[in-house]
This record gives C-alpha cells, sequence and structure tokens, in this order.
C-alpha cells in the first residue's frame, strides 16, 4: 500500500518536474500559430480589415477574435487558406468579392496636402507640398486610405477594367447536379 | 435571330441522351423478358408490370415532391430500367406487394434519399431484392417449375389476376420449387455432397437455353448473352465488368472444384446458375454505381465475381449476385480514387514524365 | 511507315464535304479594314500610324513589343480613318484598339518593301527568322502564336524533324485541304525554309485519310525530296493536335510543361508554311489568309483568301448571305473554336472558320444529372477524369481541380461532344483555367504589393532611425556644445 503510494507519487513527481523543466527550455516566445497566419496573408498593410497592419489581424486571428473574411485584398484563395488552417468553415455569404480597383486623383481638386501620401502603405503616391499628386496605377492596390483620407476628395477609386488578356469564361449557367 | 456567346464550345453535339442510352439497355433485355414470359405466364408479366409500373409511379412522386421537372425525368427511362431490373431478380409468382415494396425500396430508398439519378451509391434494383429477400425469405424464394403460356397447368389471365392480387399464392408450397443453387446449398446442410445434388438440377441444354427454375429474367443465359453482346456492340457497355466478373467466378469455383469436388460446383454450374449472366451483363455494369475507367471497372468486375462464389459457397443464402453486387458498390469510390487512366505527358504518379527521346 | 496510337478521341460529324470541293476564291478589296492591334498570342502590337495618315499595301501599322508579339501591316493602299477601341473577334465580346483604314482603291505596294532572299537555304537561320518577324506571321491553324518565336527553338534544342501539320481534324474546316491541293509548292517551299531554319534534317507532312486528293498532291510534289515524308493519319479528334500528333507520328509523348520542341520536334500549320514562302521567297508580309466559311446556315459555303481586317459579314455576304437563322457564330472550327459576339468584326490572322451554326447543328440541349457512364474518361485524349474535374469545379474547388489536372486538359471537346447528359464540361474547365490563372497573377500582384510596403516599411524604419540619430546626434551636440561652453567658461573663469 505504501509502497504503491509512494512510488506513484515518486513518478508524479518526477514527470511533473520534467514537464515543468520543459515548459521552461522549449518556451516558444511568439505564438506559432501566428506567424503561421501571418505568413497566409498578402502582406498589404492595407488595414481594410479594420487592425493596423497585417501582423495585428494574424494576432487577432490567433486568438479568435477576427473573423476570417475580414482580408480584403487576399479574396477567397486567403479566407480559404486560412479556414482550412483554423478548422472553421468560412462563411462566404458575407463576403463580397469586390473588383480590383485602383485610386485617381483629380488634378483640378488636388491642393497638395501630402496627407494621402503618408498614408499609402505601398509608397505608389508620388508628389511634394503644394504640388499635383498622383497615383502610380500598377502599383496601386486599391486599398482606399488615401481616398478615405482626402480632404478635398479629389481621389477616386476607378474598378480596373476587363481588358481581353484578363477575360475569362464565367462558371456554367446550370442548375443540374454534375456528379 | 438568337446568337449568343454564353457558352463556350464545343459547338455541336454528338447524337447522344441518357434516354437512348437507357432504350438501348432496354431493347437489350427485351429478348430474354419475352422469353420468360412466355416460360412463365401471365402472373410473371402482371408481376412484371406490376414492379415496372410501381417503379415509374415512385420516381415521379419523388420528383413532384422535390418540385423536380417529372417529364423530362421520366422519359430519361432509368425509372424503367430499375423496375425492370428489379422484376427480373423476383420470383416469377409473386404476390403484387412484393413489386411494389420492391420498387418503393429501389426508387425511394436506394435512389431519391440519395439525390436521385446519378447520386445513388447503390445500385437500386439490388437494394429493392435484397430488402425483400432479407424481410420476405418465404415469397422471395419461392420458385415455380416453368410453365409455359397456352400450355396444359398454365395458369389463364383470370387465374392469374387472382393469385397476383388474390390470395392465390398462399399456398405456393405446393408447387414451388427450389433453384439450383438453393437445392445444392440445401443438401449440402443435410450432408449431401456437391457431387451427388448437382447431377439432380445441373442440365446444361435447359440452363442455356433458360427451361428451368430460376428468378423472373435470369434463366436463359443465351438470351441475356445476346442482349449483352448487343450492348458491347453498341458500345454502353465495355467487357470489362462482365469478363471481370465471369472469368473471376469461373476461375475461383473451378479451382476449388477441382481441390474437393464433393464439396464445390463445377465453374461452369457457377457461371451459367442463378443470375451470373444478368448480374455480369446488366446489373454490375450500372453506370452510376459502377466505377468510371475501364480499368476500374475490370477490378469492380473481378472483385465482384469473387464475393459472388464466396457467398454461394460459405455463407447462408444461396445466391450472391446482389450482395455481391451491393458490396462492391461501396467499394466504387474507392476504386475511382486509386484506379485512373494516366495522364498525358505524366507518369502514374502524375509527375511530369522526364524528356528522353531522341530530343538531344 | 508505321504509326502510334493516341490515346481516346471522337468521330464527330465532319461535315466537309460542303466546301472541300470549292476552290478557293479571292475577296475583292473591302472599301473598309479593320486591323486590331491584339491578333496574336502575346503582347499587343503598338500602332506606328494615326488617324489622317495615307499608308502604302504592306507599310507597318503596328509593332510588336516585347519578346513575343507581331507586327501589322497594311493589306491595302489608303488612309488611316481612326486608331479606335472597336470589338474585338473574341468571345467576351470586349472592344481593343483596332487600327480602321479606309481603302483607296489603287491597292499601291509601299516602295520599302524588303528584297526577296533569293537562296534562303543559303541565308542564315537569324537572317529568315528575322523576315519572318518582320512579315507578322503567326500560327494561321489558329492558335496565333508567334511564328519566329517557334523558329527560334532550334537556337536552343536540337530538332530533327519539322512536322508540318495538314491534319485539320476540326469538322466544317477544309481550308488547310484547299490550300495543301492548290499551292502544294509554296507549301512545301516554306516547309523547308522553316526546317533550314530550325536545323531539322527531315520534315514530315501529317494529313487526315479524310484528305486523300491532298495527300495525293502532297505526295506528288515532295517525290524529289528524299527527306520528306508525306503520312497519312487516321481520321480521329484531336489528331490536329501539337502533341498528339507528335505522338502519332513519332511515338514520344511530350511530357506535362514541356513542349514538343524538347522531343526534337516542332509543329507548324500548312498555311503558316506558305505565309513563310511568301515573306521570304517575295518579300512580303502576312496580309491575307484563306479562311473558311461555312455551316448550315450560310446560303453558299466558300474557301475565300481574304485581306486581314475584312468585315466577317461581308465575307458571309459574298457566300450568299445567311440562309437560315444562325444559333452560333464561331471563330474557327465548332470544337475548339470561340463563339463570336456577331459578324460585325474583323477577319484577323488566326481564324481559320467563320461558322454560322444552325441550333439542329449545335444541338444544344439542358444539362442533365450525370449517369457516370465514363465515357468522357474513355474518349479523353489527356487521359484525364472530365467527370471528377467538373464536379470539384462545380463546388468551386479549383485547387483540387488543378491537382485532378485541369491545366493538362486541352480543351479539345470531345468530353462535351459526347456527353449523354449535355454537361457543359469543357466550359467548367475553361472556367477553372481562367479562374487558376487569375489566381496566379493576382498572387503575383499580393507579392509585389508586399514587396512595396516592405520597402516602405524599411523606408520609414530607416526615416526614423535617422532622425533618432539626428535627434541624438543634435542632443549630444548640444550636450558637448554646452559642456564645451561650461567648460570653457570654467576654464576661461581662471584665465578671466
Amino acid at each position: 500500500m505504501l509502497l504503491a503510494i509512494g512510488s506513484v507519487a515518486i513518478m508524479g513527481a518526477a514527470l511533473g518536474g520534467l514537464l515543468g523543466a520543459a515548459a521552461k527550455l522549449l518556451a516558444v516566445e511568439e505564438n506559432p500559430l501566428e506567424v503561421e497566419l501571418l505568413g497566409m496573408l498578402p502582406g498589404a498593410q492595407c488595414g481594410q480589415c479594420g487592425y493596423v497592419g497585417c501582423g495585428q489581424y494574424a494576432a487577432a486571428l490567433a486568438k479568435g477574435e477576427a473573423s476570417i473574411t475580414a482580408c480584403a485584398p487576399g479574396g477567397k484563395p486567403v479566407i480559404e487558406a486560412l479556414a482550412k488552417k483554423l478548422g472553421v468553415t468560412a462563411d462566404m455569404d458575407d463576403h463580397e468579392e469586390e473588383s480590383l480597383q485602383y485610386a485617381v486623383v483629380d488634378e483640378s481638386l488636388c491642393i497638395g496636402c501630402m496627407r494621402c501620401l503618408g498614408e499609402c502603405s505601398v509608397d505608389a503616391i508620388v508628389g511634394a507640398a503644394k504640388q499635383m499628386h498622383t497615383v502610380i496605377k500598377q502599383e496601386c492596390h486599391g486599398c482606399k486610405k488615401c481616398f478615405n483620407i482626402c480632404p478635398t476628395e479629389a481621389i477616386k477609386m476607378v474598378t480596373v477594367p476587363v481588358t481581353l488578356s484578363s477575360w475569362h469564361w464565367h462558371k456554367p449557367q446550370s442548375d443540374q447536379a454534375v456528379h | 435571330m438568337s446568337v449568343s456567346i454564353e457558352k463556350s464550345g464545343p459547338f455541336g453535339h454528338a447524337q447522344s441522351s441518357v434516354s437512348k442510352t437507357m432504350s438501348t439497355v432496354l431493347v437489350a433485355l427485351l429478348p430474354a423478358t419475352l422469353f420468360n414470359v412466355w416460360l412463365f405466364g401471365w402472373p410473371a408479366l402482371l408481376m412484371f408490370l406490376i414492379t415496372v409500373g410501381a417503379c415509374i409511379a415512385f420516381e415521379a412522386g419523388c420528383l413532384a415532391w422535390q418540385d423536380r421537372p417529372v417529364k423530362s425525368a421520366l422519359f430519361d427511362g432509368s425509372a424503367t430500367l430499375t423496375g425492370w431490373l428489379l422484376a427480373m431478380s423476383l420470383p416469377p409468382w409473386t404476390p403484387w406487394w412484393i413489386g411494389v415494396l420492391g420498387a418503393f425500396l429501389a426508387i425511394v430508398l436506394a435512389k431519391h434519399i440519395y439525390g436521385g439519378l446519378g447520386q445513388n451509391v447503390f445500385n437500386p434494383a439490388m437494394v429493392g431484392r435484397v430488402g425483400l429477400l432479407v424481410s420476405f425469405p418465404v415469397q422471395m424464394t419461392a420458385f415455380v417449375p416453368p410453365k409455359p403460356l397456352f400450355t396444359d397447368g398454365a395458369p389463364s389471365l383470370i387465374d392469374s389476376l387472382g393469385m397476383v392480387f388474390g390470395g392465390g399464392l398462399s399456398n405456393m408450397d405446393s408447387i414451388s420449387a427450389a433453384s439450383a443453387l438453393g437445392h445444392i446449398k440445401t443438401e449440402l446442410t443435410k450432408g449431401v455432397p456437391v457431387s451427388e445434388s448437382l447431377p439432380q438440377v445441373f442440365d446444361l441444354t435447359s440452363m442455356l437455353t433458360g427451361m428451368h427454375i430460376g428468378s423472373f429474367g435470369e434463366t436463359s443465359a443465351i438470351l441475356i448473352l445476346l442482349g449483352g453482346l448487343f450492348l458491347i456492340w453498341r458500345g454502353v457497355i465495355s467487357w470489362h465488368t462482365p469478363v471481370g466478373l465471369m472469368g473471376t467466378l469461373f476461375v475461383c469455383a473451378q479451382i476449388s472444384h477441382m481441390a474437393a469436388p464433393e464439396r464445390f460446383a463445377s465453374g461452369t454450374f457457377h457461371l451459367l446458375a442463378g443470375a451470373t449472366f444478368l448480374g455480369a451483363f446488366f446489373i454490375a455494369t450500372d453506370y452510376v454505381t459502377s466505377p468510371i475507367s475501364k480499368k476500374g471497372q475490370l477490378v469492380y468486375g473481378m472483385g465482384c465475381g469473387f464475393l459472388i462464389w464466396v457467398i454461394r459457397c460459405f455463407a447462408g443464402y444461396p445466391e450472391g449476385v446482389a450482395f455481391a453486387v451491393l458490396l462492391m458498390n461501396a467499394l466504387t469510390p474507392v476504386i475511382d480514387h486509386h484506379v485512373r487512366p494516366r495522364t498525358f505527358g505524366r507518369n502514374s504518379k502524375g509527375e511530369p514524365l522526364s524528356v528522353k527521346g531522341d530530343g538531344k | 511507315m508505321k504509326l502510334f496510337p493516341i490515346r481516346g478521341g471522337i468521330h464527330p460529324e465532319y461535315r466537309k464535304e460542303r466546301t472541300a470541293e470549292k476552290a478557293i476564291v479571292s475577296f475583292p478589296t473591302p472599301a473598309m479594314l479593320y486591323i486590331p492591334l491584339q491578333q496574336h498570342i502575346g503582347a499587343p502590337a503598338e500602332a506606328v500610324v494615326q488617324a489622317g495618315d495615307l499608308v502604302k499595301k504592306g507599310q507597318l501599322l503596328a509593332k510588336g513589343v516585347g519578346a513575343v508579339s507581331a507586327p501589322s501591316h497594311a493589306p491595302t493602299s489608303g488612309s488611316i480613318e481612326a486608331v479606335a477601341e472597336i470589338t474585338a473577334p473574341h468571345p467576351s465580346g470586349l472592344p481593343q484598339l483596332t487600327i480602321v483604314l479606309k481603302a483607296d482603291g489603287k491597292d499601291e505596294w509601299a516602295s520599302d518593301l524588303p528584297a526577296p532572299i533569293a537562296d534562303p537555304f543559303a541565308a542564315s537561320p537569324d537572317e529568315i527568322r528575322a523576315r519572318v518577324a518582320w512579315a507578322g506571321i503567326v500560327g494561321l491553324g489558329g492558335a496565333a502564336f508567334p511564328t519566329p518565336v517557334k523558329l527560334n527553338l532550334g537556337a536552343q534544342l536540337k530538332i530533327h524533324t519539322l512536322l508540318l501539320n495538314g491534319a485539320e481534324c476540326e469538322p466544317y474546316l477544309t481550308c488547310d485541304d484547299r490550300v495543301m491541293r492548290e499551292y502544294a509548292g509554296e507549301v512545301l517551299d516554306g516547309a523547308r525554309i522553316m526546317a533550314h531554319t530550325l536545323g531539322a534534317g527531315r520534315i514530315v507532312i501529317a494529313i487526315e485519310d479524310n484528305k486523300p486528293e491532298a495527300q495525293r498532291i502532297m505526295r506528288d510534289a515532295t517525290k524529289a525530296f528524299a527527306n520528306i515524308e508525306v503520312i497519312g493519319v487516321p481520321v480521329q479528334y484531336p489528331m490536329g493536335s501539337e502533341r498528339h500528333l507528335t505522338q502519332a507520328i513519332t511515338g514520344l509523348e511530350t511530357p506535362a510543361r514541356k513542349l514538343t520542341a524538347d522531343l526534337g520536334v516542332v509543329v507548324h500549320n500548312v498555311m503558316t508554311a506558305r505565309a513563310v514562302h511568301k515573306a521570304v521567297r517575295e518579300g512580303k508580309p502576312l496580309l491575307s489568309r484563306v479562311v473558311t466559311v461555312s455551316g448550315g446556315a450560310v446560303q453558299d459555303p466558300k474557301n475565300i483568301e481574304a485581306l486581314i481586317g475584312t468585315k466577317l459579314s461581308e465575307l458571309v455576304g459574298f457566300c450568299g448571305g445567311l440562309a437560315k437563322d444562325a444559333r452560333r457564330f464561331v471563330n474557327g472550327g465548332p470544337m475548339m473554336g470561340q463563339p463570336l459576339p456577331g459578324l460585325d468584326v474583323p477577319l484577323v490572322k488566326g481564324m481559320s472558320g467563320i461558322l454560322a451554326l444552325t441550333s439542329a447543328e449545335v444541338n444544344e440541349r439542358p444539362s442533365s444529372p450525370c449517369i457516370r457512364c465514363g465515357t468522357c474518361v474513355t474518349i479523353c485524349p489527356c487521359g484525364l477524369v472530365p467527370v471528377e474535374m467538373a464536379a470539384v469545379i462545380r463546388k468551386d474547388h479549383l485547387d483540387q481541380a488543378a491537382h485532378l489536372g485541369v491545366m493538362d486538359c486541352v480543351s479539345c471537346g470531345s468530353c462535351s461532344y459526347i456527353c449523354p447528359s449535355h454537361i457543359p464540361l469543357v466550359h467548367y474547365f475553361n472556367y477553372a483555367k481562367g479562374m487558376l490563372n487569375a489566381q496566379d497573377r493576382e498572387k503575383r500582384r499580393l507579392d509585389r504589393v508586399k514587396h512595396l510596403a516592405e520597402a516602405r516599411n524599411e523606408r520609414l524604419e530607416k526615416a526614423a532611425a535617422a532622425k533618432k540619430a539626428a535627434a541624438a546626434a543634435a542632443a549630444a551636440a548640444k550636450k558637448a556644445a554646452a559642456e564645451a561652453a561650461s567648460t570653457s567658461t570654467a576654464d576661461n573663469r581662471p584665465s578671466a
């Protein structure tokens, strides 16, 4: 009896000590899930998700505080990847796939206040104080930050047009089961 | 003028359709069916019409209930074919409710619960047959010796109506007989070796022509073979499933027969007895529940053949086609997943081929 | 010669008899010509003329941009009316930049055309390639891939065979057939020039067995050459697919994501060979092509040699117009051709057929559930499982579709053609390919955005660090100055 209690107690103490030591020795500084999630995000730092940047959004996701459908530039592929990683079902219904846009500066309205330059996360706006600003179309990723901050509403968002090279067939309109 | 560009090519289509495929199968079944109607008389014809009619009615009901187009789906012929095959696998003289219940099991339970045409996992006709067999073993094993139409002893139409719809079939015991497979199994349980019981029921000529006891549509090996060859010629089915099934069954049976003739019947007997031919050409080849690739169909056919032999020789039931087909149905997705054609330019693992040839 | 079997395939209704015996007729120069800037795979050409310019026949209108592109030349003399957005002969019905040329009726050639290359076999491959590139030649079988790029393959790889594709496996089309019959000499000469450019010792001309007359004429024409063979290939769609034809002739299977050139075989269309002949021997750019105008709705189907840029409505009008209601207008053959938004679009270089098909010919029906008959698996020439791919694409599981090999599909259309349930399988695959390509582009774009964002962060950090350093330096300097001042005062005090 005593022997049994004693041996179990010793085993418990030894294993518990081992676990405690392991927790200390093998401790991970960062949440590994967070790092992995961050890798899946586009990294545009656009802030359209409502967080300051991709890192903060990843942290919120890891804690289960943020919706996985919040990333606009990532679109459906990112939502699917996040859903798979986090083991949740993606509710695509509340996610509207927006067509890609880019910002254009109306030359007659721009007062050269430089506010948009500070907002742009990809340095796609060029200009100097009191000078007309302009957007480099190829670099703009349509995050709308400049659009929102412009005091004179000189910035318009324009949908990137479908061209012969970007056009592709839509999904067949068919109600019938295929398989 | 309505020119439309909403659809990608091709802009042309073969003159093929689901209903055409189904009607080809029905045409192939016709010789054996007509022969067996003659062989088993009015009660069999009534049973056949009841079963097919009930299947069509259940199909229409299910479609209407789901708000799906009834007319187009009914004309595709799939429900008719299911009913037809179910009827062919039932004993020729059965009360009306056997056919109706079988149709319910086949169409509602096995087909529409899974989502209708193309969605079902298990062969509907065989689900119907097996459901009936395990629920009503007496009625489902009450076979009658052939009583051809317009011969002495064949029941008239009026008698038959009474038999099928009234209680006329309740005293079947007095006229019923066992099928060849059933006879051997019963005798074996009594301790009579196969080598003794087999000659009592095995007559090559009658089994080929179909003049013997069995389910409504399965007796005539020659006419079913004819229908099967017609289907292969028309390109509706390929040889893979039938050859895989019959080849494996024959080989297994023949080897065991040579090893222990008093315990196992010969390969030839297994091929001609029961529903082997019907199963090989018409039941195991069901598109929806069998693998889609030719290689897969060969594997599937071989699996069916092996299971038929195992069930017939070792299980409680004398006949194994329906069980074997249902068991292999369950494996169809697995076979489809693992047995697939090799993609052009890739090896069987899906990796691009390496450049060899004399290009350098 | 022993041929090698190809997997699957179908035997559609060919309906070639409508035009097969009709000799090529020339369409007179129309009053207006519309020359789109993108008539080829690759980057669109760039217009070098503007409205009001007067141009001569053969003068450069648009120059190629980048490595994969092709220039366009004035099909006749006249004045440039506009460079404007005009509906493209494309299923999207989208507009594209098009040069509008008003013919002056004089058909005067430009004076600065290059001289014919008298002996191309003495010329360097580079000289021939430059000439072909100048002429704006693209694959005339339908793919419209710039020919000089394909002729350049000999520079990187050892090419042993030029495979001249005269299979013409698409139903209705007979333009390759007619070109082989009527211009055998030009086709052959072009092929020899191309083989010389590629460094290929052997030329094989493959013609499907439903064109016995073309086979006979090409055989007669090639008698004098020991290294040229005319091979009849079985009538089996899609025999004209580059990879499948290569396999049928050589037995070699082109690995996925590789070219037939990696096996030492380059495939060119017969009409392309004729265009090369004209560019090299006559110094003429590609200004016209032979096109089959057919289909049940066309009154009098024909093979027409017409200038690039001619409106299709004029060509159909030349064939007596439409006798019946057309359900579909198709650019190319019915199997792999693209639907046209209408006939108010111009003839482009890659257009091998203009079909006006009746609803009976198209035989469209609403799709019904798949019965898993497996015919699509049996006939797929690429060894794919179309039914499975369509099922996952229907649920938008595009990554699974990619895993099942949708990108290996050549869109030959056989599975859709044969499906008893009329499921638009190829449409599903085209959709999936388009989406996967778009996702790929999107991924590249996001990578670039990420790169830019990181660059900005780095810049901001650097700026902040610099600012901090500057502030620290300033503070230090201030402190130092203050200290210096205090020390100096301290030092100075005694001395003061």
